[in-house]
């Protein structure tokens, strides 16, 4: 370790003012901080001690979202397992079966080392196309408008595979991981003044553009043409009632986006987040208010023709998006409400809006990654009006003081 | 009848918004969202100047333009819908003066507090464009006051929301060729893609 701090130390006048590599102080300068606390100290008369900064919120988030992630590589593994083993020879469909069974690993769904072994040939590649795609994005503007590169973009690179399919075609995982990070962050002067949330502005853009890779039956299952729909889209499509049972569903081995399945996942995420401060416990409950309070009045309202409109509480939990967005996605710093008050409805509006439309809108019966573009939309001006009724508060008691 | 009202009224403030479903409006939509105390009052002269022209409107297509509307007069023959697009624009303008005046009158705070607002939505494609869908979808007058109000408050809720997210915009760091109206289509557009989450739902 000190022969990589002296190396550092040794090639940091180059990169200097001055030096020959002037123009790519911001390559080193991420290196550098990366790996080392900054020597940077605050020159101005403003001084805050504080043992969090961005950084460390970062990699708190990340942290937090790696039971996401072990349930992406395993729940891939296992849902295409499940469908392998019920041929009665070995078929590979995709390049990644080819892969193992030139390995000689067998499509048992019952191995779990298989289950997490095929699982990862699905992720990983998405994920690494996600890091080298956006960080290329990163790198270009970071350079041309002299900007340090942040921390930020590891979480974005990491929420965004794993709200895609597993059958994601990997273009197109160029191309949302580029109008998210450009048009939803970069465009916006980078991390920390973006609107939207940047790895939900990508998703959302290859949800309309290319809704056929990422939206139907076809999709969810690591393997071709094997139709088998996500639990929502089942409950939309028909009366039939859902052959998973509810712990399937807790634990997150259920059709589905790569992380998004498991909720139990999330709760350990929540705790984490929520222990160490660094997303709102205000923003996550309310959010479940909400849903609880809609999904309620659906279930007393009653539908003889819609049986969305049955769905409890209890299953709207746990079925999509629902436990990840409101933990990683809804409670992101920069895009949710940061005013208290703002908070409280930010996500109470969240809650409401998601079970409306996966209940009303059957054209979208996951719906949780729009509701929380539309939070985020609303969240300054909510903010704005907490902000402003503050301001008047305080005027007033302040003449009448 | 509520039901179907409800319905209605949800429609046109969500499904059918104005400004991020239709793009109606726009000029002012991008232009006086800077601010939003501007924006919050722009938005209810809209809603207010929309739910009385469109039902005025809907009276005039009835009872004068549309083909046979004349037949209380004994003219059953006479068809003057070609008359339509001026005379909305005409109904329009009269009445925001009309109203101008009375806000003048009784409640001069207001009057104050939308300023050039008011004279300014005679021209706002969002007003014309409530009494065409109206004669497009062949409201009757109980549906046309409903439209008026609703599709009003879903333009106002988007300038407002445009505005706040404007107002948070003040601390970005816009590349110097996007600063102004470049950050705010992309930024419209990127609304729109969040009011994409109606779309498709059956009322």
């Amino acid at each position: 370790m000190k022969g990589l701090r002296y190396f550092l130390d040794k090639i940091s006048p180059s990169f200097r003012k001055g030096g020959k590599l002037e123009k790519f102080y911001f390559l080193f300068e991420a290196v550098d901080t990366f790996l080392y606390t900054p020597d940077k100290v605050t020159t101005g008369r403003v001084h805050v001690r504080d043992f969090m900064d961005l950084k460390r919120m970062m990699i708190t988030v990340f942290v937090a979202l790696l039971p996401a992630v072990f349930m992406a590589f395993y729940n891939t593994g296992l849902q295409a397992n499940l469908i392998l083993a019920q041929f009665d020879k070995v078929i590979a469909t995709t390049w990644q079966q080819r892969l193992l069974i030139w390995l000689g690993v067998p499509f048992d769904p019952h191995n779990f080392w298989v289950n997490i072994l095929h699982g990862a040939l699905y992720f990983l590649p998405v994920y690494l196309i996600t890091l080298a795609v956006g960080g290329f994005w990163e790198v270009l503007f970071a350079s041309v408008r002299k900007h340090e590169i942040a921390e930020g973009f590891l979480v974005t690179s990491l929420l965004f595979p794993l709200i895609l399919p597993p059958t994601i075609p990997y273009w197109q995982v160029v191309l949302g991981i580029s109008f998210g990070v450009v048009l939803g962050k970069e465009v916006f002067g980078g991390v920390g003044m973006n609107i939207f949330n940047p790895a939900l502005v990508g998703r959302a853009f290859l949800f309309f553009a290319y809704p056929a890779q990422i939206s139907g039956d076809k999709v969810w299952v690591a393997v071709d043409a094997i139709s088998k729909a996500t639990p929502l889209a089942q409950l939309a499509e028909s009366n039939a009632p859902l052959n998973i049972s509810w712990w399937d569903a807790f634990i997150g081995t259920i059709p589905g986006s790569m992380g998004e399945t498991s909720t139990l996942a999330c709760l350990f995420g929540a705790a984490f987040l929520i222990f160490s401060g660094v997303a709102s416990w205000k923003i996550m409950l309310s959010i479940l208010l909400g849903m609880i309070t809609m999904a309620t009045t659906f279930n007393l309202i009653g539908s003889a023709t819609n049986p969305m409109f049955a769905v409890p509480s209890y299953w709207h939990l746990v079925l999509g998006g629902f436990a990840f967005g409101t933990v990683f996605m809804a409670t992101d710093p920069v895009s949710a409400a940061m005013t208290e008050g703002g908070k409280w409805i930010y996500g109470a509006l969240i809650g409401i809006i998601v079970v409306l439309v996966r209940v009303i809108n059957r054209a979208f019966p996951e719906g949780m990654m729009l509701a929380i573009l539309f939070g985020n939309m609303l969240a300054p001006l909510l903010d704005r009006i907490f902000i402003n009724a503050h301001i008047k508060r305080r005027t007033a008691r302040y003449v009448v003081g | 009848m509520l039901e179907h009202y409800l319905s209605l009224l949800i429609k046109s403030i969500f499904l059918e918004n104005m400004a991020l479903a239709f793009f109606l409006g726009m000029c002012t939509f991008l232009a006086v969202s800077k601010r939003l105390e501007t924006a919050v009052g722009l938005g209810i002269a809209v809603i207010i100047v929309q739910t009385l022209t469109v039902p005025v409107n809907n009276l005039i297509y009835r009872y004068l333009l549309r083909e046979g509307a004349l037949s209380w007069l004994g003219l059953g023959q006479v068809d003057l819908t070609f008359l339509g697009l001026i005379t909305y624009i005409g109904v329009i303008a009269a009445m925001v003066q009309i109203l101008e005046m009375i806000l003048d009158r009784f409640a001069p705070k207001l009057y104050h507090a939308l300023g050039i607002f008011l004279p300014l939505i005679t021209v706002n494609c969002v007003i014309l464009a409530g009494s065409l869908f109206m004669v497009e979808r062949n409201y009757t007058l109980g549906e046309s006051v409903i439209f008026g109000f609703g599709s009003g408050t879903g333009w106002a809720l988007a300038i407002m929301a445009l505005a706040g997210i404007r107002e948070k915009m003040k601390y970005s760091n816009v590349p110097a060729g996007l600063r102004g109206l470049g950050i705010t289509f992309i930024t419209a557009g990127l609304m729109a893609i969040a009011f994409m989450l109606f779309s498709g739902i059956q009322l």
